[in-house]
């Protein structure tokens, strides 16, 4: 290749690169400086001054809230994992068929995830609310009044009731890439069990599950990468709250970056937890491979 | 076709690149402050100004207007709400260089600070003092205090006014007068101790209705109320002593204060789901009749008068639990405007604060915007509920006056656990020992010894 072209092809990518280093890479060595510092994020940065070596790591590492944060984005991660990934693969199932309507019922399906987050939130709040909720007042209404409580007030209901929300949230992108994947099915596959004999559990078992095992891995990382980082309805329905009892590892960030005015702290959580992510969807990958070739 | 795409590539591609590269490199340059351009500034000035308040957004709109029509200099309002999003967006201009003439902080006293000495405040001292404390003399103290920084205070930074405030504020205790009345209660004599509060409660609780509704899900309002108590029950001093290290929480009058919101939470004196509770339902509990108390700012009336323009109610000091000390409430300036050091119209924006502090432009402020004007011979022409609040300006207190501030990882705990308290989670001693622990270690951290 001449050094012309060669100079072309770079000149290319130049952008790009550019891009990407100035948004991406820049950051991140930006944000890991920051968390070998103590600094207010007012005062103008000097690294030499506020450098204070792993010292925010090693807090962090004996903060009990921020593990406590971390176990309860892990509750509703499996919460979301489990129930709001089986009810998409069963609305999929459904929907995978020639059902009359099959569009509307899709169009339904896909609806929670495009609204608003913290509308979302609101409403919910209103729905649970002790005073005022629609939930209590059906339970009174239905004869289960020993059922009302405070439901986000009550520290024994408060994260279930957000990890529901979270999954009626966010059952809608699974539903789609499930349904996604069921279509690109072979019919042919299942006329020919059929044939055989094969019964729906066995269609299920023996066809549709293996194919879709690569679906299923996607849906998995997406599905914890975004439950993990879930906080908007947290900042709506609970502000962590009560104590705390729905603190995620993102409201932590953000008390310690805006509550108590520590960047560099805040900067070490998010290099932890974005290391805590990186390293769970290498294990999910590697669990893919494997699969794949088993 | 091939001739022309080679020459696209070759010539546009760079092109586009360096376009791009240009504007870049531009945006990310600094710019000495908003408005500044001397030359612009000669011919016409332009005030920036900086704010969050969408409440007072048409009030200070209007006032920009008359400005300009009095004196010939324009002044920009940009608003930036929510309160959270203004707050970063400050910080992130300080970074840059890019804070406007005239601008608000939000955040902890220590927030301020660091603002000041790194430079972007200016010191308004001098102004204040001009003509024997002309525009110093006529604006309440406290307020005045919430911008000042004292003697020898925890902040390093050198005495003086940082700050001037253009309304102020108290939190304190309202009352339903009906739904007291309906209880069998003298709306004329609301509790006054808080043994007096319970009995109410007791009888409001005969009748189905809830006592206290706050919104305590924000934890700076359970602070609030746990801050009023510890005056009450132990001082200013102790309450300092505290935050300064010398007097430890597990101290028996901070169990003390602590165990008053345990005998609310046992007497059911609080509103349902007080614990998670923004402030805005608790407002829409107490504006529609739902819980008899409420602990709200002097903002409340504009609310209370948009959710419910019926709605009867009064205000009171909290009810004290202590005869040792006299009981204290938050507040001071409500909104607090500051200049911004580096800009090339300070003068010009120190003029407009002035004016916007004087008499009449309060008036009309306080007209508009329900809030206690920052100007004290301005309280004329303001509704009764809020004079009761203007009133009480003498018991005013808050954290940014007293030159030291509690670690914000306590205050958080301290708002956490009484919170967990009210749920049943924590005793009042359990809290005490945790914030203990955490103070403990926060001291350590920052090389100061340990009270324990």
């Amino acid at each position: 290749m001449k050094a012309r072209d060669i100079f072309k092809n770079y000149l290319f990518i130049l952008p790009a690169v550019a891009i990407f280093s100035v948004f991406y890479i820049y950051p991140f060595f930006k944000v890991f400086a920051l968390s070998l510092c103590q600094w207010d994020g007012i005062a103008q940065f000097d690294f030499a001054k506020s450098f204070i070596w792993f010292r925010n790591f090693s807090e962090l590492f004996r903060d009990r809230i921020w593990w406590q944060a971390m176990l309860q984005a892990g509750y509703i991660t499996l919460i979301a994992l489990t129930f709001q990934n089986a009810l998409a693969l069963t609305l999929a199932l459904a929907c995978d068929r020639d059902i009359k309507g099959g569009n509307i019922y899709r169009v339904i399906f896909y609806l929670p995830p495009v609204l608003s987050e913290i509308v979302v939130g609101l409403v919910w709040r209103w729905i649970y609310d002790g005073n005022y909720g629609l939930l209590n007042y059906w339970l009174q209404n239905i004869g289960l009044s020993r059922l009302v409580t405070d439901w986000l007030s009550n520290p024994n209901t408060a994260l279930t009731c957000v990890a529901i929300i979270h999954c009626w949230k966010g059952f809608g992108w699974g539903f789609i890439i499930f349904l996604a994947g069921l279509q690109t099915i072979p019919r042919q596959l299942y006329e020919v069990a059929r044939v055989d004999g094969a019964s729906s559990w066995q269609l299920f078992k023996n066809v549709t599950m293996p194919l879709m095992v690569p679906v299923f891995i996607l849906v998995s990382i997406l599905t914890i990468l975004g439950t993990m980082q879930v906080f908007v309805l947290i900042l709506s329905m609970t502000n962590g709250g009560p104590g705390y009892h729905t603190e995620v590892p993102v409201t932590r960030i953000l008390a310690s970056m805006v509550g108590s005015s520590r960047f560099g702290y805040a900067c070490s959580q998010g290099i932890v937890f974005g290391a805590i992510l990186l390293v769970i969807s290498f294990m999910q990958i590697r669990l893919s491979k494997y699969m794949r070739q088993a | 076709m091939k001739c022309l795409d080679r020459k696209f590539r070759l010539f546009f591609m760079p092109c586009f690149f360096g376009v791009f590269l240009s504007v870049f490199i531009s945006g990310c340059g600094s710019r000495d402050n908003i408005g500044a351009n001397p030359r612009e500034n000669a011919v016409k000035p332009v005030i920036t100004v900086w704010h969050w308040m969408s409440d007072r957004e048409n009030a200070l709109l209007e006032l920009a207007k008359r400005y300009e029509s009095e004196k010939g200099v324009r002044v920009n309002f940009e608003l930036y709400a929510p309160s959270d999003m203004y707050a970063q967006k400050v910080r992130a201009a300080a970074q840059t260089n890019t804070l406007p003439d005239i601008f608000g902080i939000l955040g902890e006293k220590r927030d301020f600070a660091s603002f000041v000495n790194a430079g972007y405040v200016y010191d308004l001292t001098e102004e204040m003092d001009k003509d024997g404390g002309a525009w110093k003399g006529q604006l309440f103290e406290k307020a005045i205090s919430v911008n000042e920084f004292g003697e020898g205070n925890d902040f390093n930074v050198k005495p003086g006014i940082y700050g001037v405030p253009i309304d102020v504020t108290n939190i304190q205790m309202l009352y339903n007068r009906d739904l007291l009345r309906s209880a069998g209660l003298d709306p004329e004599n609301p509790p006054k101790t808080f043994l007096e509060w319970i009995e109410a409660n007791r009888k409001l609780k005969e009748k189905n209705i809830q006592g206290l509704a706050g919104g305590w899900g924000e934890t700076w309002m359970i602070d609030c109320l746990a801050s009023n108590y510890a005056f009450n029950i132990m001082g200013k001093d102790k309450v300092l002593d505290t935050i300064r290290g010398v007097v430890p929480y597990t101290d028996p009058d901070w169990i003390k204060v602590f165990g008053l919101f345990k005998q609310m939470a046992d007497e059911g004196m609080l509103a349902g789901g007080v614990v998670t509770m923004v402030n805005k339902t608790a407002e829409q509990l107490f504006a529609n009749g739902k819980a008899a108390f409420a602990l709200n700012g002097s903002w409340c009336v504009n609310v209370y008068r948009g959710m419910n323009p019926d709605l009867n109610y009064g205000v009171i000091l909290p009810p004290k639990a202590s005869d040792s000390y006299p009981m204290a409430i938050w507040g001071g300036a409500g909104s607090s405007f500051m200049v911004n050091k580096r800009s090339g119209n300070a003068d010009e924006a120190i003029r407009f604060l002035k004016w916007l502090t004087g008499a009449q432009q309060q008036i009309y402020l306080a007209k508009e915007t329900q809030n206690l004007p920052s100007n004290r011979y301005s309280l004329k022409e303001i509704p009764m509920v809020l004079s009761q609040f203007a009133d009480d300006m003498d018991n005013v207190t808050r954290p940014s006056f007293w030159g030291a501030s509690e670690f914000p990882v306590v205050t958080e705990a301290l708002g956490k656990g009484i919170q967990s308290i009210i749920i049943g989670e924590k005793s009042p001693e359990q809290l005490a020992d945790e914030l203990q622990a955490l103070k403990d270690r926060e001291m350590a951290r920052k090389g100061r010894s340990p009270v324990t």
